[in-house]
């Protein structure tokens, strides 16, 4: 009972949340939204049992991500409107069309492969931490340990790219100055 | 009420699905394109979720982890380079990366 309603509020609430994240015109409204839809999703995770995939999905989507993007959206003209594609019929049709294939095959595939056989099954006594703990460092540590170096490297990709002229403060600069450095950009 | 089982998560997933799809094809912003990408990855994590729950077993979460990790590292990098557009062009439009059209 408890969960139907926990389900239903949360999913009312997710959706709406990212709706306005796609339908508005105003680039900070939808970081909000998103935000908070990421904190609903993480619900769901709770409601599933899966305690801890819901505290990195808080940690590491609202906690970083939503970081890196306000950051990040300090860098861009933000508080113009934004500007939206005119409509295409052709592209409303056929994602409408996708949309419902989509629902028919995601209904349909688990009514049809009923036989699915739990590789990992839980283990009775056991927190959700500790299970993700045991299969991750047993049978999924290769990956584990990819995933880990393809942080690494994506952080020295950020640094990398983002990190360019940091040391020149466009503030501290007088405007000869300024239109130097960027007849230096467009010839390079 | 009835009992939440696997379809009633497939089905908000496959909804929350369609609203980032929407959201890819119609903005010509690339930092609010950015935030559909978003949208899609944790419907599939949702779907992830509710599939390992269901099953008894613990590959859907660790799938979701993954994915996760992904989407931390592709908003690194795809910011910075971001940056480094906005630095070149001044301007974020997806219409002012059409250089390579013939």
């Amino acid at each position: 009972m408890f969960e139907a309603i926990a389900f239903y509020l949360f999913a009312f609430l997710t959706i709406a949340m990212f709706f306005i994240t796609v339908t508005t015109s105003q680039a900070l409204y939808a970081l909000t939204a998103l935000a908070a839809g990421m904190i609903f999703i993480s619900a769901f995770f709770f409601i599933l049992g899966a305690d801890f995939l819901g505290a990195v999905q808080i940690i590491v989507y609202t906690g970083a991500v939503m970081a890196l993007y306000a950051f990040g959206m300090m860098f861009f003209d933000t508080t113009r409107d934004v500007k939206e594609k005119k409509g295409n019929k052709y592209i409303i049709v056929g994602l409408s069309t996708l949309a419902a294939i989509l629902v028919v095959v995601i209904v349909a595939v688990p009514m049809v492969s009923q036989n699915v056989v739990a590789l990992y099954p839980a283990i009775d006594g056991v927190g959700n931490t500790q299970e993700v703990g045991l299969v991750l460092f047993t049978k999924y540590l290769v990956p584990f340990e990819v995933a880990a170096i393809m942080l690494l490297v994506a952080m020295i990709a950020g640094i990398v790219l983002a990190g360019k002229k940091m040391d020149l403060s466009i503030t501290l600069m007088n405007d000869a100055a300024i239109e130097e450095e960027k007849n230096k950009k467009v010839l390079s | 009420m009835m009992e939440i089982g696997l379809t009633h998560y497939l089905v908000l997933s496959t909804i929350l699905f369609a609203i980032g799809l929407v959201g890819v094809m119609r903005r010509k912003n690339l930092l609010l394109l950015f935030f559909a990408t978003e949208i899609l990855l944790n419907a599939v994590n949702v779907a992830f979720a509710a599939i390992s729950h269901y099953y008894g077993d613990m590959t859907g979460q660790m799938f979701a982890f993954f994915v996760i990790a992904i989407a931390a590292s592709e908003v690194a990098v795809g910011l910075g380079l971001l940056i480094v557009w906005y630095k070149r062009h001044g301007s974020i439009d997806l219409d002012a990366l059409a250089t390579m059209k013939g």
